[in-house]
């Protein structure tokens, strides 16, 4: 299930502009930005105050308690993710660098990306030699055979992803490390030798990398682990280890001495160490970062409402802000077997009729809400194409003529009335169902709201059949963010009709062609036909009208006043807590 | 033998009321509707908040045509009213987008006419205070009457009941209750269902506040002459309920009424505030409030509901004070 995974992508020329002309400080933006004058989106596309300077404690503060958990094995939040690089190492990374270049998977543990064999269905990996736990000892293959292995069994560490589990070949019956510890693995993972694994799939899988990349193959001696305890002192194998851990109070850490930099290309480890404060209050975490008392916000998913009008109105926030557009988007769905969503046509209607900006504003506007979407695939996606199928108008306010016109096609000349579901919890889902009634009224559609309890909202309400069918709601609000940042990671969860079953995010996507196109996609050893397919799966989805894509979601981030090496990490859409260092 | 004087009216004889007070007007005995008229016409300040109520009952009856000549749609976008190009999607222009359009300014993020949506949120408001205190008072007069005038195991039960019933937590079993109610039942559905729940809601519960004060005062009242006098004349209990007992209550009822109406009007705006009130996009002031609440640092959008609740609460209860001290007879 997805949470929340943001990614950044430059391309507000236009937007930093409007920015760029209220530079505070010292003028003229000449110089490259590197170590000009702070500008709006500096962070963004490029390092701002790039450095090498060791030393310092980096402060982060989380509004609430962290999210899931920091054991390697079992988290699946983004920033989760992006944090733990400084004290886990996976197979490969994606690079820790601004703007595109963070697309690009690099090995880290390993020596080199998988090789694949087998047409994509066994992939091998050789670790570098020399690499060390915190204790000493060296990390070897059956290290990282066993992280994989625990983190299959849901019922010890639930939170994590279930990628290896449903695509390695498993024994059958096994039930993960703790459960079945003597069985024999090596149908789905080989280790020939101390520093070779091999990976075994059911079928053949080119994204292997994206896999390899994720939290649980950083290795984990099983001598010390303590399975759902283990996130109590996880065993580092990156430049720092783990000093304190006060759940719900502080996280503290400090430099490991047995992480050798020769074995790792990809980490500066600048700061002494790292603190990070839980359970602050969100207005409180903004306001601190813009006094300097601490350095991030490490949520990264944006400033509250409070502070974004102050620091968009006040040109000498605005130049300390990064605008990242992420890997996610906010979308509604349209349920095809509820009348009249079963008739194209009508669904057609609703596209044409909707007001793109006021989706836009219902989630924040053009900067903390999103950019205007006509795709599936946000432009970060490699393999994104643009295209537009419901022009909604000059204005982006919705082109009513067209929606009149299949209308009549679907044979409701006069509009008809239905029931949007949106989860109650959320302001901004509840403003957009507000701006779906508003604009889809001016052709007769009539929407009645319906707020709906999120935590049963892809169970038992939208996400089951016979609710929607017997309550009538036809438009359900929701929203996705890709895993990690290619088709798949995206596409897999809400168009594939295998993946429907309730909990689960494709609510309404059920067209054999578009299964087999994924499938092929999945398979597709070559790069850039493999992108290819992902942009012709998302026209297909987008030609039957099923989902309105609403925003790319974007976030406004203040930079650090006291940190060196910022940047946005793409790949994530938060700034890259492993390269920052401390002024 | 003398016989007794004839005494001729006016022929020397004792003088009239009239002649004793002079050549006025006809006295006649006031009732205490009268008397209490009479006082609560010298009270300014519950005048001034009957004054307020008597206007906020006609804005709210007349909510469509004052929105149609003051102000827009309640519900409508007015999205070049606001700030989206600087992406804060705050309001352009001073104190929220004032303006004569929009003369209470605009909400931020969709432009709607915050004028508008105060007066709609009226009738919302005032619809639900009003209703759930008259069926507060039903149940709790009925009760009440019963358990004090009959007394004995009755009294006890009802009683127990009443402390029951004030020891329930209101707002959260409000809270549950509201939020997981279906959207059709019993033939009603969307906002008319959850009108009728939150009326019901908050008038049962609501019951004992009224119930024990017209216990108490038909306990004092069964121990008055008149009772005696009718029972002994053979009147039987229901007719001494109905005519002997209610028109005395009449009093405590319309004062005490009159002050559970703001308690109501609170309650209401509670829950809407929670998100288990009226449903959206229908304005209510309780509803406003919450969406206010995420632009605190722009404060107009919650001077206007909070205000309008506030200038509401405050009448109503000045008024029910009011007429509290106009039916005391031992208040000055």
């Amino acid at each position: 299930m997805r949470k929340k995974r943001l990614k950044g992508f430059a391309a507000l020329a236009a937007v930093a502009a409007l920015g760029l002309s209220a530079c505070g400080g010292n003028g003229g933006g000449g110089s490259g930005g590197a170590s000009g004058s702070e500008e709006f989106n500096s962070a963004l596309g490029s390092v701002w105050q790039p450095s090498d300077k060791k030393g310092g404690i980096l402060k982060l503060g989380q509004a609430g308690d962290w999210a899931d958990s920091v054991d390697p094995g079992n988290t699946y939040y983004g920033y989760s993710w992006d944090f733990l690089r400084t004290y886990s190492r996976s197979l490969v990374m994606f690079r820790p660098a601004a703007g595109k270049a963070s697309e690009e998977l690099v090995p880290d543990l390993a020596e080199d990306l998988g090789k694949p064999s087998d047409d994509g269905k066994t992939w091998t990996y050789t670790i570098r030699k020399g690499v060390k736990f915190e204790d000493g000892k060296e990390v070897t293959s059956a290290d990282v055979k066993y992280a994989v292995e625990r983190s299959f069994d849901k019922s010890v560490l639930a939170l994590g992803p279930a990628y290896f589990d449903a695509m390695l070949d498993w024994p059958a019956g096994y039930k993960g490390a703790y459960k079945s510890p003597d069985a024999n693995t090596d149908s789905a993972i080989e280790t020939p030798d101390k520093y070779t694994i091999v990976f075994h799939l059911k079928s053949p899988f080119a994204g292997f990398d994206y896999l390899a990349q994720l939290p649980q193959t950083a290795p984990v001696p099983k001598a010390s682990d303590t399975g759902a305890k283990y996130k109590e002192h996880v065993v580092s194998t990156g430049p720092y280890k783990w000093k304190t851990y006060s759940p719900g109070k502080k996280y503290e850490l400090e430099r490991n001495p047995e992480w050798d930099q020769s074995t790792d290309p990809n980490r500066k480890a600048l700061p002494d160490g790292y603190e990070i404060t839980l359970n602050m209050n969100p207005d409180d975490v903004d306001n601190q970062v813009i006094a300097g008392d601490i350095d991030v916000d490490i949520q990264g998913t944006g400033v509250q409402p409070a502070a974004l009008s102050r620091v968009l109105g006040d040109p000498n926030l605005k130049a300390r802000a990064d605008n990242p557009t992420t890997s996610r988007l906010w979308y509604t769905n349209m349920i095809p077997t509820v009348a009249p969503f079963d008739n194209i046509d009508c669904r057609k209607a609703v596209q044409f009729a909707m007001d793109k900006t006021s989706y836009q504003n219902a989630y924040g506007g053009p900067f903390a809400g999103g950019e205007l979407a006509t795709t599936l695939l946000p432009p970060v996606i490699p393999g994104y194409e643009k295209f537009d199928l419901y022009p909604a108008g000059s204005d982006n306010k919705g082109d009513l003529d067209a929606a009149k016109k299949s209308l009549s096609a679907c044979g409701q000349p006069d509009g008809f009335s239905a029931t949007i579901g949106y989860r109650a919890e959320r302001p901004k889902e509840k403003a957009t169902a507000e701006a779906f009634q508003q604009a889809l009224t001016r052709v007769g559609i009539k929407l009645e709201l319906k707020p709906l309890p999120e935590a049963t909202y892809s169970s038992d309400t939208c996400g089951d059949p016979n609710y929607r069918t017997q309550r009538k709601v036809g438009m359900c609000v929701y929203g996705w963010g890709a895993d990690w940042n290619d088709g798949f990671g995206f596409l897999s969860q809400i168009v594939d009709s295998r993946t429907m079953r309730p909990g689960a995010a494709n609510m309404n996507v059920k067209l054999p062609e578009v299964d087999k196109m994924l499938d092929e996609a999945m398979s597709e050893l070559d790069k850039a036909k493999r992108e290819a397919d992902w942009a012709a799966i998302d026209k297909k989805v987008m030609e039957e009208a099923l989902i309105y894509p609403g925003v790319y979601a974007k976030s406004v981030l203040v930079r650090p006043k006291n940190a060196t090496n910022v940047f946005v990490n793409e790949a994530f859409g938060y700034y890259d807590y492993l390269a920052m260092g401390v002024k | 033998m003398s016989t007794p004087l004839e005494v001729e009216p006016g022929a020397g004889g004792a003088p009239t009321e009239q002649e004793l007070v002079g050549s006025g007007p006809v006295i006649e005995g006031r009732s205490l509707g009268q008397i209490a008229w009479r006082r609560l016409r010298r009270d300014k300040v519950a005048l001034a908040g009957a004054a307020f109520l008597i206007f906020l009952v006609l804005v709210a009856i007349f909510a469509p045509l004052i929105v149609k000549l003051l102000g827009s749609p309640p519900n409508e976008f007015h999205q070049e009213l606001i700030d989206t190009e600087g992406g804060t999607l705050l309001p352009l222009g001073n104190f929220g987008g004032m303006s004569w359009n929009h003369l209470m300014g605009i909400e931020p993020q969709n432009g709607r006419d915050i004028f508008s949506r105060v007066v709609y949120g009226a009738r919302i408001s005032l619809l639900i205070a009003i209703l759930a205190t008259v069926v507060s008072v039903v149940i709790g007069t009925t009760l009440g009457v019963v358990a004090g005038f009959l007394g004995g195991w009755v009294d006890a039960v009802i009683s127990r009941l009443m402390d029951a019933f004030l020891a329930f937590p209101l707002l959260v079993f409000a809270l549950a209750l509201a939020g997981v109610f279906p959207d059709e039942a019993f033939g009603l559905s969307g906002n008319t269902l959850r009108i009728s729940l939150l009326v019901f809601i908050i008038g049962f519960f609501n019951w004992p506040y009224i119930g024990r004060i017209i216990r108490g005062q038909a306990l004092s009242l069964r121990q008055r002459e008149f009772v005696d006098a009718a029972r002994s004349l053979g009147a039987r209990r229901p007719y001494i309920l109905f005519t002997e007992l209610l028109p005395n209550l009449i009093a405590p009822i319309l004062v005490y009424a009159t002050l559970l109406i703001p308690t109501n009007i609170l309650f209401e705006a509670a829950l809407s505030f929670l998100g288990v009130g009226i449903r959206p996009p229908t304005p209510s002031w309780g509803g406003m409030l919450s969406d206010a609440v995420v632009y605190y640092t722009v404060p107009h959008f919650m001077l206007w509901p909070g205000l309008a609740i506030f200038a509401t609460v405050l009448a109503f209860n000045l008024f029910g004070d009011g007429l509290r001290d106009a039916f005391d007879p031992r208040s000055r």
